[in-house]
């Protein structure tokens, strides 16, 4: 009897060995994770995989402690993450599985529809703090962010405020949704969503990166020629030894099964 | 026989109690020994210095200053000390702007052929700051390590600024989210308390058997209800009330928060207190009554102060869910570090920066040790509650 039980959990952990993989990281990618995983557990009956948020540095931080197979992120790792990597002798593999574009939301109400990227920073950093300073009414600027842990926080920082801190008053919700939400219900808000996220509650902006030569519309197609300036890679880490398990999954994604989800879920395809 | 099972029953319960104590002083000790580590290290990321040139007479800078001249609000070293020479900034992805792709070929992975060529271009411009990994850094002799400020006890309590992840250098000043935490739990049980007792009353006394059998599920349910659920229902129906109500540029401020942990607290302070008042012996009531007392006499002359500590410890427990709530917070104040000046304002508080944040803070790191004496605050905080209060109620019964 005993035999029996103890040979029935070792199957099992053998079993959930062989097919369970982690995801974790990104809220931006987890949608998109979600949607593929589904898939390809509908083809591969024996996989299991599961798939949860956090933000980018949360699942790069998983990866570093080992409790995840793979780390979704919607930035590079950073140098001292790579350097841990490093340290605890091991080599992680970046795959980029998709692109995504950041839209900047205003309330429907707000009159303004175009920014460049130096009045983004004014707005960011707490330099320009009233619509009136930039054609609009005269409301004060309610400013949304994610929080720290999130790769669109310091994608943001890095590309559109050229690295300076955000101000304190910025404030910082848990999740993309919130930002929506709140964007939706405060006439004077703005702030940053991953394209997938903007819907008819929310207004995108036109935003320029060379000085108000030229505003670019959010669309998939402004992002996929690469004309509008506010796209970024969505990346995948895992470390090298766990090539063989992870890899199947990988490359669904990659595959144009894989891709043609990532259009539906309203990213950008690798081509 | 009956003696040996007598003596397990006790061995069992000495056990229990002792496992319980030693668990609780291991976390405590767990708490502070992480939390304490925070103190005397300096606030830039493990494995990365900066660099200046060897002319420059700035030889250390707090991490205030440090943030000023990242986020070129300092554009000469003349505001830090220095000489009359404008600052010029210098991250890792620079490089491509003084070099060629030709010079840097196999840069990515070659990082002592990086640093060598850090060390030059530094050693050739005198306003330049480098940001750099200290790994197999070689200082040819026109350059200098900047020494950085360590985080000091009265720059954690004192500072104003919390950028956990500002680089170079953190900024740790936990100021803002203290006060944040002591507005919003104080008001949220300012708000709680005289409806939950009214409640509490009510149902002890006023309200009629079958009334009151349909009322207690219905208040131990809210207590039932997970937290997210509350932030949810606090974002898309609290948030948009206080603003319209105060006419504001934004809903998310402390004052919603104070809402919705008062109604969080509710089911506590009113389970607790309920049962505190109908614990009152049945011959003080009816005395009372005898001597021609009313009932609402009787209620707040004999039963309230009767039951007065049992009222305390539901205070005590609805303070302990508002200071310790997260989710629900985090979703509704704004979680905006700044100071606040009043309940109208987005707010950060202690719980909700733990929960925020923990999770990418990388284990042992500087962030990680000063949200672990963010917790240790937060212990601090709850424990001073508890013995105030036990205090108080300790001095009544001495006089009774």
């Amino acid at each position: 009897m005993k035999r029996i039980i103890s040979i029935g959990v070792l199957s099992i952990i053998t079993f959930y060995n062989v097919n369970a993989q982690k995801l974790k990281g990104s809220d931006t990618v987890l949608p998109l994770a979600q949607k593929e995983a589904e898939a390809y557990m509908k083809k591969n009956k024996a996989a299991r995989i599961t798939v949860t948020g956090g933000g980018s540095g949360v699942g790069i931080s998983a990866l570093l402690e080992n409790t995840t197979d793979i780390a979704m992120a919607s930035r590079k790792m950073k140098l001292s993450e790579k350097m841990k990597i490093t340290e605890s002798k091991r080599s992680v593999v970046e795959t980029v599985v998709a692109y995504d574009a950041l839209a900047v939301i205003v309330n429907p109400a707000n009159a303004v529809s175009q920014l460049t990227r130096e009045q983004l920073e004014g707005i960011f950093t707490g330099k320009i703090k009233n619509w009136k300073d930039l054609g609009g009414e005269n409301m004060p600027i309610v400013v949304y962010g994610r929080e720290s842990s999130s790769g669109t926080y310091d994608f943001f920082k890095e590309h559109v405020l050229n690295n300076k801190n955000y101000a304190p008053s910025v404030m910082s919700m848990p999740a993309t949704g919130a930002i929506v939400q709140s964007v939706s219900q405060t006439k004077g808000a703005i702030g940053y969503v991953g394209l997938a996220y903007v819907e008819t509650n929310v207004k995108a902006l036109k935003v320029s990166f060379d000085k108000g030569k030229k505003y670019i519309v959010p669309t998939v197609a402004t992002a996929k020629d690469k004309s509008y300036p506010i796209a970024r890679p969505l990346f995948f880490y895992y470390v090298a030894s766990s090539a063989k398990m992870v890899k199947p999954f990988v490359d669904f994604i990659l595959s144009p099964e894989g891709q043609r989800i990532v259009e539906q879920e309203g990213f950008i395809t690798l081509k | 026989m009956k003696k040996i099972f007598e003596k397990a029953a006790h061995a069992v319960l000495f056990t229990s109690s002792t496992v319980s104590i030693i668990t609780v002083l291991l976390i405590i000790l767990f708490l502070f020994r992480e939390g304490v580590g925070l103190f005397g290290k300096k606030p830039i990321e493990d494995g990365q210095v900066l660099l200046v040139n060897k002319l420059n007479p700035v030889s250390k800078l707090t991490s205030d200053e440090l943030k000023n001249i990242f986020d070129q609000e300092y554009t000469n070293w003349r505001k830090v000390g220095g000489t009359n020479d404008s600052i010029l900034l210098f991250r890792i992805d620079d490089i491509f702007n003084y070099y060629t792709e030709e010079e840097l070929a196999g840069i990515d992975t070659n990082i002592q052929l990086l640093n060598e060529k850090v060390s030059e271009l530094v050693g050739k411009q005198i306003g330049m700051v480098a940001f750099i990994s200290k790994t197999q850094l070689v200082l040819n002799n026109k350059v200098k390590i900047i020494e950085v400020e360590p985080v000091s006890v009265s720059g954690f309590f004192g500072g104003e600024l919390w950028f956990p992840t500002s680089q170079p250098a953190a900024q740790f000043g936990v100021l803002p989210l203290l006060l944040g935490t002591l507005w919003v739990s104080l008001l949220a049980i300012l708000i709680a308390l005289p409806f939950g007792l009214a409640t509490a009353v009510y149902m002890a006394e006023i309200a009629r058997p079958s009334v009151r059998s349909m009322l207690k599920p219905v208040v131990e349910l809210l207590a039932g209800i997970p937290s997210v659920v509350y932030g949810f229902f606090g974002l898309i129906v609290i948030v948009p009330l206080v603003q319209q109500l105060f006419n504001l540029p934004v809903g998310e401020t402390g004052l919603a928060g104070s809402i919705v942990l008062a109604i969080m607290a509710l089911p506590t302070i009113i389970t607790v207190a309920e049962d505190s008042i109908r614990n009152t012996p049945r011959s003080m009531k009816e005395a009372s009554l005898a001597l021609g007392a009313t009932h609402w006499q009787t209620i707040y002359r004999v039963i309230i102060p009767y039951a007065s500590s049992g009222i305390t410890a539901a205070v005590i427990l609805g303070i302990g869910r508002a200071i310790g709530e997260t989710m629900a917070v985090l979703m509704v104040t704004g979680n905006a570090a700044i100071i606040p000046h009043t309940i109208l304002q987005p707010m950060r508080t202690i719980p909700a920066t733990i929960a925020a944040e923990l999770g990418e803070a990388a284990k042992g790191g500087m962030h990680y040790k000063a949200l672990f004496a963010l917790g240790c605050i937060l212990f601090l905080i709850t424990m001073l509650v508890n013995i105030t209060v036990e205090f108080i109620s300790g001095g009544k019964r001495i006089k009774r």
